[in-house]
């Protein structure tokens, strides 16, 4: 870590400058955004595998949560009547370009979506737009980070091979509890497994970020920003750990019910009335949502901090700039030396 | 480094302009800046808010010595930097005329040396200033990242908002490892300097340049300024300022190089500038590609979420977190 007492800044002030974006927008827009696309992912397994009621409700949450997104974009740009200016080119190199036509591609497909499941009507103009908010929810979902870390922000630029992976695991986690939350208990098998998995992805994902960010990972422990990433630590894996207790008790106990497969009576599933299970897992499920919003607004608040500081800006890149000197001198060490050793032959 | 293949979002970028579709464009211009004869005097501030039409942007004292301006901002396009510190301690070469003009003449051995004991602590109190303004990169971020396609490249290599297409998104902000480019709370859309868009169209020097009275704001073609800039700091370390040093004018950095580029007396961060900017561009391919494997990973992940079901759930056997 480098010390502070070596820092030299203009009177404090921050060198570079933090968004102008809301909050409530912004990290709201990263967690419905990835509550949708990773969403439609489950919506696809379910009609697939015949989960109909969930398929349903997830096709329709996902729909709200892009619908939203959509609304918190709009809200947030300084001129929002010029919203269809984010249309008027189509950029590589600008992750907002990007997901632009992303959303355009992909809202439309949730909406159709979610359209034909209420109104079971073009069963297989439905089926097609789940296939295709399934294709593009993905890169919905992680296509967010991108636009965080394609930006001068430590925070957030430095976590920019992390990022992706944390923002997609908190998708699976927000999609997961949602299914938790709104899907019968005898439908809610796969929840559970990806509520475990996007867990131990997310885990894994922001302990390597952290790892990576060195001295500018104080802005995710620190402030506003360490508490909401504690929280979200705690909510995701008691969510996840909910989800899966209350299968072990609860909700398996009572038999899975599709296809004739035999449930996992144990002990517990006899003592657990099933009333208790589901309410167990509607809690979980809400206690994965309400982790995932922490997660991003946790994150979106680190970057503001590390935007704010001047210290995240500069020692890093003093190192970096030092790194490198060291680097040139001991190439031209070594170049020298083969010099000399070629002298002689 | 040299073997580098051409890149066109990092690296030595020769002539921006081309690269951005102008067909046979004039020679890049740019400010060679040299913060060593500026006096503080805000001309370049004042020039440029008339001639841009900017609106004022708050009347505040600050305490941070002249310096009531504060920083680069949406209504803010020149700044002038003041900073009050201890000079490093400098011999002064023999005959070399004092500091009002006059010769000095060697002291008495043993009486009170004035100069040594200013060099003991740390010498003289000194003044800088830099008048700062934006770099109109090589590689510009906010230009990359801007979603409308208002941000563009001018023929001259520079970069310009066009107002009637920005929409406000608010992206160019944090892209810039400058910290320049800001939205204007009262309007919403991002402004910065053009170095003069108009200006240059009639074959005019921008107004801060024109306005400067000591040329310490120097405009004109790029690679000009780059040899004029070289031959300024060899002839500061000749007479001792070897503290003297070029910032942004090195084609090799992390923005390609800055078409605005200084001559500092001291790290760049005490001026409030990052010491090593670099374009976030530059790694956007990275993001991209690990964006595209998380994605591949979050679908992956529900596929296994709902085989694991059919695949435990017959034998009896699996637990939600027994296959983990």
């Amino acid at each position: 870590m480098v010390p502070r007492a070596e820092f030299e800044s203009y009177y404090g002030r921050p060198v570079i400058k933090a968004p102008a974006w809301a909050a409530r927008d912004i990290a709201g827009y990263f967690f419905l955004g990835g509550l949708a696309g990773a969403g439609s992912v489950l919506a696809a397994g379910a009609h697939l595998t015949g989960r109909t009621t969930t398929a349903t409700a997830m096709k329709v949450s996902s729909l709200a949560a892009v619908s939203l997104s959509a609304a918190a974009l709009v809200h947030d740009l300084g001129r929002p009547g010029r919203f269809a200016n984010m249309l008027r080119v189509c950029k590589p190199t600008s992750p907002m370009s990007v997901g632009s036509w992303l959303l355009a591609v992909y809202g439309p497909c949730a909406g159709g979506a979610a359209f034909c499941a209420l109104t079971r009507r073009l069963p297989r103009v439905g089926a097609t737009a789940t296939g295709a908010a399934a294709l593009s929810g993905p890169a919905v979902a992680a296509y967010t980070a991108v636009l965080a870390a394609d930006t001068a922000v430590p925070a957030w630029h430095d976590a920019h091979r992390e990022l992706p992976y944390v923002f997609s695991a908190s998708a699976a986690a927000a999609a997961s509890g949602m299914a938790l939350v709104l899907a019968p208990p005898r439908e809610s098998a796969p929840a559970r497994y990806a509520a475990a998995l996007a867990a131990v992805g997310e885990m894994t994902a922001m302990t390597a970020a952290e790892r990576r960010l060195g001295m500018v990972a104080e802005t995710y422990r620190e402030g506003r920003a360490g508490a909401l990433l504690r929280a979200a630590r705690v909510l995701t894996v008691t969510g996840a750990a909910g989800a899966a207790g209350a299968a072990l008790f609860g909700g398996r106990g009572r038999r899975a019910g599709r296809g004739g497969r035999a449930g996992r009576g144990g002990p517990g599933a006899r003592i657990a009335s099933a009333g208790t299970g589901r309410w167990i897992t509607a809690g979980s499920g809400a206690l994965l949502l309400a982790g995932s919003a922490c997660t991003r607004f946790g994150i979106f608040a680190a970057g503001i901090a590390s935007a704010e500081d001047p210290v995240y800006t500069v020692a890093p890149q003093r190192a970096a700039k030092e790194r490198a000197a060291r680097a040139r001198k001991s190439a031209a060490r070594e170049h020298a030396a083969d010099e000399d050793g070629q002298g002689p032959s | 480094m040299t073997h580098q293949p051409h890149h066109l979002l990092s690296g030595v970028e020769p002539d921006p302009a081309r690269d951005a579709g102008h067909d046979d464009p004039p020679p890049r211009v740019g400010f060679f800046t040299d913060t060593s004869v500026c006096i503080g005097c805000k001309a370049c501030e004042v020039a440029c808010k008339e001639w841009n039409a900017i609106p004022e942007d708050g009347l505040s004292l600050t305490g941070m010595s002249y310096d009531n301006t504060q920083g680069l901002g949406a209504s803010t396009w020149r700044h002038v930097a003041f900073i009050e510190q201890q000079a490093p301690p400098r011999p002064a070469p023999d005959g070399a005329p004092g500091p009002e003009g006059r010769t000095e003449l060697p002291l008495v051995a043993g009486a009170p040396d004035d100069r040594g004991r200013q060099a003991a602590a740390g010498g003289e109190l000194r003044w800088l200033m830099s008048s700062d303004v934006c770099k109109h990169c090589t590689h510009a971020a906010c230009l990359d990242v801007c979603p409308t396609g208002s941000l563009f490249r001018t023929e001259f290599g520079t970069v310009v908002v066009q107002e009637d297409i920005c929409n406000g998104c608010g992206y160019c902000v944090p892209a810039c490892p400058y910290g320049v480019i800001e939205q204007r709370p009262s309007d919403g859309r991002a402004f910065k300097c053009t170095l003069c868009y108009d200006r240059l169209g009639a074959g005019q020097e921008p107004a801060c340049a024109k306005a400067c009275p000591t040329e310490s704001i120097q405009f004109g073609p790029l690679d000009e300024l780059r040899e004029r800039a070289a031959r300024r700091v060899e002839r500061l370390h000749e007479a001792g300022v070897t503290e003297a040093r070029l910032y942004g004018h090195d084609p090799a950095d992390g923005v390609g190089g800055d078409g605005a580029f200084f001559l500092l007396l001291d790290e760049p961060e005490v001026y409030g500038l990052p010491p090593d900017p670099v374009v976030t561009t530059r790694d956007l391919p990275a993001m991209w590609k690990h964006a595209a494997t998380a994605a591949l990973a979050l679908a992956g992940g529900f596929a296994l979420s709902f085989t694991a079901p059919a695949v435990f759930g017959r034998g009896g056997s699996g637990a939600a977190g027994g296959r983990r």
